[in-house]
């Protein structure tokens, strides 16, 4: 059994993040990078199958800068056996991603791709699903609960109205939502031990041309406090002067 | 040809897509996955295709891509399901992807958020076709008139995954991302029974959906799929009511395209109170009861 894991290295989560002033990008001065939460999630659930069955093979993923290194290194400390990093000079958007994925997964041939459902940064909830399309592997999005059985997976995930659960043949493609677990914590120590496990380098093999490309960044508009109300009477009676009561 | 296709996966869908459709500028036919649309939204066709309900996202979006060929836009209203599914439709389709469109310049250019909202992106879309998803709260109310032809469409394409069990929304209250009205309740409320009396009975006397942070949710006095906020629901209710809410960034991030704020917190410091249009200082244990029965 061998699980892919795709990493995405991303602006901190929990920064306050601004466009630069003339809208280029985002002013990322002294905001620290980190691995996209949701595939923390999915590394922990592929370290807690690989503690069930320790036949499992772990390899973690990422697509990008030379930097992503630092997001790999964690997944190796978390429990990945090993680390691909596919280094793309330009910045790909999902279908491009899709494509790197693609082209790994026909080589390495894993039973499972599990990775967050969304990354924090772009917030695009789209490279799962074009990577189970391009493969024509049936996929479970927003999971919660994950169980291997002999051929195939067995995933409850979130929906509008509640939840579901699917049964996958394998191989297949799972994406983590917030409440499939909570990450192991990782120490610096446990990072700097796993430096000796294998990380791969190798340049993107597809390069695709982007079908989509981000022309300006901005600040979206801010609500303004408005007023305090003394009491239950004078709400209902501002509400209705509103006319949404 | 340009034209769009609007994917109606359930009737509500054509309704809340309608405006989408009708400020993108293109001639447009409604695809109705499952139910019957109405045929004054101004599409030129409704392709009914009269599924019972509708299957896994594989044989979904397998079924879709046929039916998809000639339109140069697909698009349906953001949705858990509609991102399972059109992510993996634009996948086959190699197609170009845009997830939750708050606002449109062209048939090219859309605005959209990033970074739990933090910052609004204007995409440029550089390649045929594009596949949508887009948040109706920045679209216009659709116009009604006229009358679409009505055609069937097969959506016949075979499913991997087998759906084993799922839950469906439950009580008859409004569907929280649909509703006029929402009322959310924090982890104030102490627990389930206290929670759905309190929050649940406020809700109901409007005519409101439930809403919840993600603190009360994983505290177990509010069910999972009633969370609001960036890994939740996105709302953009007329009257949104936050009670026992601090107002985290990442419960902001669902709440900010509601038209009116209210909200009732003991805590007169909560960030809350920085957003809302009218913030009431006080217990919610006295508030809530007071509200729901002046209300009426």
């Amino acid at each position: 059994m061998r699980i892919l894991v795709p990493i995405k290295r991303v602006i901190d989560p929990y920064a306050k993040v601004r466009p630069l002033p003339d809208g280029s990008g985002i002013d990322t001065a002294g905001v620290k990078f980190e691995m996209n939460p949701f595939d923390e999630i999915a590394m922990e659930e592929a370290v807690r199958l690989k503690e069930k069955d320790p036949s499992v093979e772990i390899i973690s993923v990422s697509v990008g800068s030379a930097e992503c290194e630092e997001q790999l290194r964690k997944s190796l400390a978390m429990g990945a056996d090993k680390a691909v990093l596919i280094e793309s000079q330009s910045v790909l958007d999902s279908p491009g991603v899709a494509r790197e994925l693609e082209a790994l997964v026909r080589e390495l041939q894993p039973d499972l791709v599990l990775m967050g459902k969304q990354a924090t940064d772009d917030d695009n909830n789209q490279a799962a699903q074009m990577l189970a399309a391009r493969l024509g592997w049936p996929q479970a999005t927003f999971a919660s609960k994950v169980e291997l059985t002999s051929g195939s997976v067995r995933v409850v995930r979130e929906t509008d109205t509640g939840e579901e659960t699917l049964e996958l043949s394998l191989p297949a493609v799972v994406t983590a939502d917030l409440r499939l677990n909570e990450p192991r914590y990782i120490a610096l120590p446990g990072i700097i031990k796993a430096r000796s496990k294998p990380l791969e380098r190798r340049p993107a093999a597809v390069n695709a041309a982007p079908k989509t490309r981000i022309v300006k960044f901005e600040q979206p508009p801010t609500r303004s406090a408005g007023k305090r109300v003394a009491s239950v009477d004078e709400l209902v009676t501002a509400l209705k002067d509103r006319g949404v009561l | 040809m340009a034209k769009l296709l609007l994917i109606a996966f359930q009737p509500s869908d054509a309704l809340m897509g309608a405006g989408f459709a009708q400020d993108l500028g293109l001639p447009f036919d409604i695809l109705a996955v499952t139910g019957q649309v109405d045929v004054d939204l101004g599409a030129e066709s409704i392709l009914s295709a009269g599924l019972p309900d509708v299957p896994p996202a594989d044989g979904m979006a397998l079924s879709l891509v046929s039916v998809c060929s000639g339109y140069s836009h697909i698009a349906c209203v953001a949705s858990m399901r509609s991102k399972d599914v059109l992510g993996r439709l634009a996948g086959l389709l190699d197609a170009a992807m845009v997830t939750d469109a708050l606002g449109l310049q062209s048939p090219t250019l859309f605005t959209r958020p990033m970074v739990a909202g933090s910052i609004v992106a204007t995409v440029e879309v550089l390649a045929e076709p594009v596949v949508i998803t887009f948040r109706p709260a920045g679209f216009s109310k659709p116009k009604r008139g006229g009358s679409s032809a009505i055609e069937t469409a097969a959506l016949d394409g075979a499913t991997q995954a087998r759906r084993i069990s799922a839950t469906g929304r439950s009580g008859g209250r409004p569907d929280l991302s649909q509703a006029k009205v929402v009322v959310s309740g924090g982890r104030p409320l102490k627990d389930a029974e206290t929670f759905e009396r309190l929050v649940g009975g406020l809700a109901d006397k409007l005519g409101g959906a439930v809403g919840a942070t993600r603190a009360a949710v994983d505290s177990g006095i509010a069910a999972n799929e009633l969370q609001v906020g960036q890994t939740g629901k996105i709302v953009a209710p007329d009257l949104y009511i936050a009670a026992g809410i601090s107002g985290s960034t990442q419960h902001m991030a669902g709440i900010k395209d509601s038209k009116v704020i209210v909200a009732i917190n003991k805590d007169a410091d909560a960030p809350i109170f920085q957003v809302a249009d009218y913030g009431l200082v006080a217990d919610l244990y006295d508030a809530l009861p007071e509200l729901t029965q002046k209300v009426g």
